[in-house]
């Protein structure tokens, strides 16, 4: 790989400082090594954020609002036993991603930042306007078949694989940013960017930008009796989604008083469908209830290579895990997290 | 069979037990020195450059900027490279390829190297890699069976089989009354053993040391010795531990050639490892199949005819065509047998054996044909499979050497509850209103025996060493075949040192094709088996040893004594006999090969049967595979739990067939674009469960001298079809290409 700077700074502000164009911050490495090996990834400075001190906290309160501090590991957010408790889908999709030693070393800030996992993107020999704006996009009409369904342009039609920011999006997080000028939040379903003719700006991150935190909003907590992550995929366990789906209810008696429905793996960005979370709030849950709320998230779709199969398919995962979370979040994390098999497993490997 | 002692007629004390691996503790603590953990005084890195297109030539190539790189020493490429004396294109050894070692401009396949770069870091080398720039002039890739016009096999050869005709195939088709017509297409898979291919090579004058892993270390040897053209003893060759092989560490690469040229040229130590991309080109992989089965019965279910046709992908430049239909021959009593194979040129790289070549995907697709025609003759699977149960070689009417193939339906079926199936797909659900199907497949895998030598060398303390060049890929030839020796020597297993792995040993011939601890253990028995007999014939003439004027009484060793047979009273050390004779040691070497008439007498082949589970959800195309037992005859099993996870491991290679691996190129570029161990799918623990192994005792007078059948690839045989199988049972859909993957489910 190219040869690069690496500094190690003691503070954000140390952090922000270190920042020049074409510079890296490095959470776990795990996505950003991996990319620098293909060369599809060339930073001439990499910025190692994992000694920052003070971005490792997970303070829950008591209004069901959080702030998750930007260096919190995928695996001590999922096992954390607040997390658990009050966001159960957050801690399912992260547990039915990657690996264990993955989860052991990515961040998350480095989660949310992750990019897509399109072949041609990794690949620094194909065109791809992501990387290279104008450039071209090679996965159109190409190999890659685990393209976005939604929110697609012709400039690129690739998706973002994080499992984590499903449930995020649905629960209505945000993002807590340290930047040149100043601190901003903004909320995560505005964070990951659709391409149009700008794929290379995959996120609303402006240059130099670091991610210090996440925020739940109050009320987040209150979805947590039925809350399920859905995710269909090629193995049983270690695979990127083909189609996912964070389901989440409110239940005010019988009736569905408030509904959240994001799809993962579909688009650029999670695909937050208030559409649906309309039409399924104050209703009763029943099965044809769900296949209209899953018509309405798949409304728009159209498939951007060989892959109309993706569109049955998320209209169906949708349905599915809006009728798991009706079921109810199960007393235990299911051995296989987000499966269709997880339900009847005894504990093992995921 | 070996050339010297008579066949013992019972399990020795070491052979039969379920030893755990001599290796182990140096491989889970990292102490064991795989070819890449070699550092040399002086070593330098190289990493090639791989083309990007898969057909053309390299128009340019602009190296500047990677020789200005600091750490770059040199950058190799087709117009600068050193003399290679051998032909890269020749083959030295049967079961060598032509190799592209940057004999010329031409691109074969997306991959090739193009260039090699060497430098002082491997980061330096793989950032020069990167700096070299190549322009192409491209034609269109050819990466598709469709892509491609076929051809026929005239002079049937390794890589080249040939079609087999027995009885009347249209004859046969014309007496059926159930028939069923059915192609099958299966996607090209490669390797990917844990390892990937590595070599620290190092030259001292026109001695050439290499570190390197390999399946086969004098073939290895003879091939590179032919192509630097020395004496094949002036190459050392260390390959003490494999990450795996399967199939694909036989023969020199490419790649590992350059290293050495590199080195000589360079006069320095060299290493090249590849990286896990790199493993998707030159070094082999399965290739595409494209299978026609036609199998027909008459009114009570008898196969009239298995017509089996093979379409297969091999390199533009070499060939070797995956002979898929050849496992129809040699199962199933049919009336008529026919397997053909045609060939389609494509701009790959060259394909090669690959866990149960031809064997697996034959397997696969005739297994599932067998379960269509069973549906379609309205029977049980396994009734149809015992009423086409062949007793003798179909075609050949030869003898089996041993076939105690049902029994392992029967304790196959057993374990499995086979009997409780609905004959009917769609049938059963589980618990949670998921479909459940059940679906098994017949396994088989020939005996082969290759040609190997040994040497046991007896101590006065009573210890022994004894060696063979044989390659451990992981299996577990450390153990078990320390076991055979430790046996032929009558010591206990721990009095015994093994050394192996290494090319000035007797030559250990090759690990592959299931034989290598029928053949490498043939000959260590052998080897053993020599000492013994001339410790017999001292102790014979010692006047104070009780064996004394045994003669030609029988003699046994065990528990480092020599004992007369049925007296066990009469009996004397290995150590008193080797010092009354004066001898700090005794040194016997031994061969072991099947003679040519027991290969043609008998048909010799391990079976089983293998019964799946799976759990379907059909609304969302998810698969997992919930059981799977697997019974196995594979004549004497010398060490059970080596033996056992090698069938496992098998088995899983069966799941990983039938719904993980598929190498996906791009059309345009002729590049694989999964080439890595994400998106390229094997199983992971979640997908494997309920994997049960018996084994079902066999003794076979013919096969070797041991009764050793082999274990390492029938496993994969049987599964995937059975797998397939129980995907049917469970939809009532046939899926009739590999891997089956969710999307096929939802398009149905
Ligand atoms: C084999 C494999 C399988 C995987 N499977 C899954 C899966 O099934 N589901 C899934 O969701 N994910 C999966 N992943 C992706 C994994 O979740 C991400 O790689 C990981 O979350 C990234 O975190 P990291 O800390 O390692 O990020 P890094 O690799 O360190 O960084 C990733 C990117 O984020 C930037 N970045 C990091 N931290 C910050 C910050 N605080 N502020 C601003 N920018 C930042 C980096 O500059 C870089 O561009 C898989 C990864 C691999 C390698
Ligand atoms: S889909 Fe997007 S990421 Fe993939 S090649 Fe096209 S532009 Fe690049």
């Amino acid at each position: 790989m190219r040869p690069f700077d690496f500094v190690r700074p003691n503070s954000v502000a140390e952090a922000l400082a270190a920042w020049e164009p074409g510079a890296a911050y490095l959470g776990g490495g795990t996505n950003l090594v991996d990319l620098m090996k293909t060369g599809a990834l060339r930073p001439g400075r990499v910025i190692d954020i994992t000694r920052l001190p003070d971005l490792s906290a997970i303070e829950v309160a008591a209004d069901g609002s959080a702030r998750i501090g930007a260096l919190v590991r995928n695996a001590d957010l999922a096992r954390a036993a607040e997390i658990l408790r009050a966001y159960p889908m957050v801690a399912e999709a992260l547990l039915s991603g990657a690996s264990g030693q993955l989860r052991n070393a990515a961040t998350l800030g480095g989660n949310l930042v992750q990019h897509t996992r399109c072949a041609y993107f990794m690949d620094a020999h194909a065109a791809c306007n992501r990387r290279d704006p104008g450039a071209g996009c090679d996965a159109r009409g190409g190999a890659a078949d685990n393209m976005a369904i939604l929110g697609h342009s012709p400039a690129c039609i690739a998706t973002n694989p994080s499992d984590l920011c499903v449930p995020l999006v649905a629960l209505d997080a945000s993002v807590e940013i340290a930047g040149p000028d100043g601190g901003r939040e903004m909320p995560l379903a505005a964070f990951h960017m659709l391409p149009g003719d700008t794929p290379s700006e995959a996120t609303a991150l402006r240059p130099g930008e670091l991610i210090v935190a996440l925020h739940m909003p109050p009320g987040a907590a209150d979805f947590a009796h039925h809350a399920r992550y859905l995710k269909v995929r090629e193995r049983t366990s270690y695979a990127f989604a083909l189609v996912s789906a964070a389901a989440a209810f409110r239940m005010e008696g019988a009736r569905i008083g408030a509904a959240r429905l994001t799809l993962g793996s579909v688009a650029a960005k999670p695909w937050r469908i208030e559409e649906a979370e309309d039409l399924l709030a104050g209703q009763m849950p029943d099965d044809a209830l769900f296949a209209r709320a899953a018509d309405a998230a798949t409304a728009g779709a159209a498939p951007s290579n060989d892959n109309a199969w993706k569109i049955e398919l998320a209209r169906r995962t949708a349905i599915r895990a809006l009728k798991m979370a009706a079921s109810g979040t199960p007393d235990r994390m299911p051995a296989l997290p987000a499966s269709p098999f997880g339900a009847l497993e005894a504990p093992a490997h995921v | 069979m070996s050339d010297t002692i008579a066949r013992p007629d019972r399990f020795g004390s070491n052979a039969g037990q379920p030893m755990t691996r001599r290796d182990g503790l140096a491989k889970v603590t990292g102490t064991a020195t795989f070819a890449a953990d070699n550092a040399r005084e002086g070593l330098l890195h190289a990493v090639y450059v791989p083309a990007t297109i898969a057909r053309g030539r390299v128009a340019s190539l602009r190296t500047d900027a990677a020789e200005a790189h600091p750490g770059v020493i040199r950058v190799i490429t087709p117009a600068n490279r050193p003399a290679l004396p051998g032909d890269p294109e020749a083959k030295p050894t049967r079961f060598s390829f032509a190799i592209e070692v940057l004999q010329d401009d031409l691109v074969r396949y997306a991959g090739q190297p193009v260039a090699l770069v060497v430098a002082e870091t491997i980061e330096a080398a793989t950032e020069g890699a990167r700096l070299v720039t190549a322009t192409y002039e491209a034609d269109p890739p050819r990466t598709d069976l469709d892509d491609a016009p076929d051809f026929g096999i005239d002079t049937p050869d390794f890589g080249a089989p040939g079609d087999v005709v027995h009885g009347d195939p249209e004859a046969g088709h014309a007496a059926a009354s159930t028939a069923i017509d059915a192609t099958y297409e299966i996607a090209p898979q490669y390797h990917n053993a844990m390892e990937t291919h590595a070599i620290v090579a190092e030259w001292d004058g026109d001695r050439l040391l290499l570190d390197t892993p390999s399946q086969a270390l004098s073939m290895s040897c003879a091939a590179y010795a032919y192509l630097f053209d020395i004496p094949v003893e002036n190459v050392t060759l260390r390959s003490p531990y494999l990450g795996g092989g399967f199939g694909s560490k036989a023969i020199p690469n490419g790649p590992l050639v350059l290293a050495i040229i590199a080195a000589r040229d360079l006069a320095r130590p060299v290493k090249l490892m590849l990286t896990r991309q790199q493993m998707f080109g030159p070094v082999g992989h399965r290739g595409q199949t494209r299978q026609r089965i036609r199998l027909g019965a008459d009114g009570d279910g008898a196969l009239t005819v298995i017509d089996h046709e093979n379409l297969a992908a091999t390199s533009s430049f070499e060939m070797f065509l995956e002979p898929a239909s050849n496992a129809s021959q040699g199962l199933y009593a049919a009336k008529a047998l026919r397997s053909r194979h045609r060939g389609v040129r494509l701009d790959i790289g060259t394909p090669g054996p690959m866990r149960a070549p031809g064997e697996a995907s034959g397997s696969a697709v005739l297994e599932c044909a067998v379960d269509e025609i069973a549906e379609a003759a309205g029977m049980d699977p396994l009734d149809f499979r015992l009423k086409n149960y062949a007793e003798t070689e179909p075609g050949t009417g030869r003898p089996y050497s041993s076939k105690a193939l049902r029994e392992c339906y029967a304790r196959g079926a057993e374990a499995f509850g086979w009997k409780d199936r609905p004959r009917e797909p769609g049938k059963m659900r589980d618990e949670a209103g998921l479909l459940v199907g059940w679906g098994m497949g017949t396994a088989f895998f020939p005996s082969p025996m290759f040609a190997a030598e040994a040497r046991a060398t007896l101590r006065a303390d009573g210890t022994a060493i004894v060696e063979t060049s044989a390659a451990d890929m992981g299996q577990g030839a450390w153990t078990s075949l320390a076991q055979i020796a430790a046996d032929s020597l009558g010591l206990p297993l721990d009095s015994v040192e093994f050394r192996s792995g290494h090319s000035a040993l007797p030559d250990g011939g090759v690990a592959g094709g299931s034989g290598h601890t029928a053949t490498a253990g043939g000959a260590l028995h052998a080897a053993g088996g020599n000492v013994i007999r001339q410790l017999g014939e001292m102790a014979a003439e010692q006047p104070d040893s009780p064996l004394f004027g045994a003669g030609n009484a029988r003699l046994r060793a065990h528990g480092g004594r020599l004992h007369v047979e049925g007296d066990e009273t009469r009996s004397d050390a290995l150590v008193d006999i080797l010092a009354r004779a004066g001898k700090s040691e005794l040194v016997a070497s031994g061969k072991a090969s099947r003679p040519d008439e027991d290969a043609k007498r008998h048909a010799m082949n391990s079976h089983g049967a293998v019964f799946a589970e799976i759990r379907v959800d059909p609304d969302l195309g998810q698969m997992r595979v919930t059981r799977l037992v697997g019974a196995f005859a594979a004549g004497r099993i010398i060490n059970p739990r080596l033996a056992e996870s090698q069938l496992k491991g098998g088995m899983i290679w069966g799941i990983s067939f039938a719904l993980h691996e598929e190498a996906r190129h791009d059309r345009r570029t002729g590049r694989i674009v999964n080439a890595d161990l994400a998106e390229y799918r094997v199983p992971v623990n979640a997908d494997v469960r309920g994997l049960e192994v018996i084994t079902v005792h066999e003794d076979d007078a013919y096969v070797n001298a041991l009764g050793i059948k082999g274990v390492g690839e029938i496993g994969i045989t049987g599964t995937v079809g059975a797998i397939g199988n129980a995907i049917h049972h469970a939809t009532g859909k046939r899926f009739r290409r590999f891997p089956i993957r969710p999307r096929d489910l939802l398009a149905t």
